[in-house]
């Protein structure tokens, strides 16, 4: 069969397509372009674009949200998570994945049972454990909370990925003298790269977004993330567009980069993620 | 190294301590502790905790219509996302497979939605249901538009679907895509050629061989829509009249706003079997569908 040429049939679908993603990008338009408007002209002009390029509203929602500070908090709590994640998980599954022993088939299961495990059928006694063990109110206590909730599925992940990893590597370096630890940080950890890539970020995109574990777990206003943030702006500045659209931007802005620079391993970890999950 | 260092007991805590730990103290105990709270008066703050049987389990099922509610408004919300989503999410992921000039923008642009929170998302569609809409309305008079969207029980309801559904879309496509690439193009080619219209080449040769990526897609956008909090948290706060109060939502009211804790963890409870049914039966339908190549 003749290869497909690109005529007037693709042409037509292609600009039905565009369409369509305009029609997905048409939410961003207006939350950018009125983010810029002050408040009278974003109420009787909503859909043109804003006659100056005025950064009032951005100061304010900067001042308000305390974004530096919601920014960081946002920043350490998704990053030490991801960091924590991959170390455990991943000397976890090794161990489980070469040596089999009954026990660790039970421990295997026990870790994937877990995933289907929603968040809120544990939220409640959780709160309770942290008031026990004093992690609520504090960034490691969130930080250990998402390592937690985040390793049975990072486990999965690399478990899956290290059956690929051929075992004379290994040998070879016993051979060497080297010790079990050596083994695994100098020589597998090394090749578990792409899927470390995966974790985290899978785990850090979740992370981030978040709401639900820190509005129980971290009530101090100075250790509000951007999603607790931007929440405790919009109960107080009620229906104050101009101000609640800046914020919003400035709490798209961060991600939307991070997703646009990673792109690549973005897509590549959902589709691994997937494969394996 | 010292011999006892490189022991098989020490080895084993070295290597799985960390995650057994965390695991331990963050998914295990709380799992059992709510199972233990679920059969309890527990109010979140007295020590005092009694047992009473199955009390909590009996108020949900015969004396909550709160609950009830929640759990109707989930399924309905659920189905219609589900359905909604993995069509639409499989569409786009069929044209874009295409060889299309625009395709690797496009694919970024449809993902887009999805790397935002649903907090953030229930936000900005807030602004886009009550003030862009109506503007677009006032300028084109389509009656859509000039709806009352978050007023209404009927509205809110689809507000919510139209938005999860923006932002799954674009999740499942990727996953979609992945599982098209692995359709051999030669066997699209050879049904081709033996007349098979494309709709049957879609049905009978792609659908069969993609499978598994319907058996994830059907997996993932399930949790998704029964688990959802945020967006309906922040796009209609589960009004007008609790109508769009998820399960999830009723949990969190329940226990922390309401202070009824042993209530909140009996609702939990049953949440997390209603899911673990939902999942176990999808997957071994799915699963038994998928073809070997």
């Amino acid at each position: 069969m003749k290869k497909q040429s690109y005529g007037m049939k693709w042409l037509s679908v292609e600009v039905v397509v565009i369409l369509v993603g305009l029609l997905f990008l048409a939410p961003f338009y207006f939350v950018l372009t009125n983010s810029f408007k002050g408040f009278a002209e974003l109420l009787v002009d909503t859909s043109g674009l804003p006659k100056s390029l005025s950064w009032d509203n951005y100061a304010r929602a900067w001042e308000v949200l305390n974004f530096p500070r919601a920014f960081l908090n946002s920043l350490l709590i998704t990053l030490f998570s991801a960091l924590c994640m991959v170390v455990a998980a991943s000397m976890a599954a090794y161990r489980l994945l070469r040596h089999p022993s009954r026990i660790n088939r039970v421990l295997f299961s026990l870790f994937v049972a877990a995933m289907v495990v929603p968040f809120q059928a544990i939220m409640i006694p959780l709160v309770q454990v942290g008031n026990w063990l004093q992690f609520l109110n504090s960034i490691p206590g969130i930080i250990f909370c998402y390592t937690g909730l985040g390793v049975s599925f990072s486990i999965f992940l690399y478990h899956g990925f290290m059956k690929s990893i051929p075992l004379e590597v290994e040998e070879a370096a016993v051979m060497d003298g080297c010790n079990p630890y050596g083994i695994f940080w100098r020589i597998v950890f090394p090749l578990l790269k792409p899927m470390t890539i995966t974790v985290i970020v899978l785990q850090s995109l979740w992370m981030w977004n978040d709401f639900l574990l820190p509005l129980l777990v971290l009530q101090k206003p100075e250790l509000q993330t951007i999603q607790l943030a931007t929440n405790t702006l919009f109960g107080q500045y009620l229906k104050q567009w101009d101000l609640a659209l800046a914020a919003l931007v400035m709490g798209i802005v961060p991600i939307l980069t991070f997703f646009l620079v990673l792109q690549k391993h973005v897509i590549q970890g959902i589709t691994a993620g997937a494969v394996k999950g | 190294m010292k011999r006892w260092l490189t022991s098989q007991p020490m080895q084993q805590s070295v290597f799985l301590g960390p995650a057994l730990l965390v695991y331990a103290i963050i998914m295990m105990l709380p799992f059992l502790l709510g199972i233990y709270y679920s059969f309890s008066d527990w109010n979140g703050v007295s020590s005092q905790i009694n047992g009473v049987g199955l009390q909590n389990y009996k108020t949900i099922l015969t004396d909550d219509p709160d609950f009830g509610r929640s759990l109707w408004f989930t399924a309905r919300f659920t189905v219609t996302v589900v359905l909604l989503s993995n069509v639409i999410g499989f569409l786009i992921a069929y044209v874009l497979s295409k060889p299309l000039k625009s395709r690797n923008v496009l694919r970024t642009i449809f993902f887009m939605p999805n790397v935002l929170g649903g907090l953030l998302l229930g936000f900005i569609w807030q602004f886009i249901f009550t003030r862009s809409f109506s503007a677009i309305g006032q300028a084109t008079d389509i009656g859509f538009f000039n709806l009352f969207w978050l007023g209404t029980e009927n509205t809110a309801f689809w507000g919510l679907v139209i938005v999860s559904v923006w932002q799954g879309a674009g999740y499942l496509m990727v996953i979609y895509i992945a599982g098209l690439t692995n359709v051999p193009s030669d066997l699209m080619e050879a049904a081709a050629i033996d007349g098979a219209s494309g709709l049957q080449v879609l049905r009978h040769i792609v659908l069969p061989l993609i499978m598994p990526a319907v058996t994830i897609c059907l997996f993932l956008s399930i949790s998704w829509a029964f688990k959802s909090f945020d967006l309906n948290f922040s796009l209609t706060q589960g009004g007008p009249y609790k109508s769009t109060e998820s399960v999830a939502m009723n949990i969190y009211f329940e226990a922390f706003k309401s202070n009824r804790y042993g209530l909140g963890t009996a609702k939990a409870v049953i949440f997390f079997v209603i899911v673990t049914i939902i999942t176990m039966i999808q997957v071994s339908i799915t699963k038994k569908k998928e073809v070997e190549m």
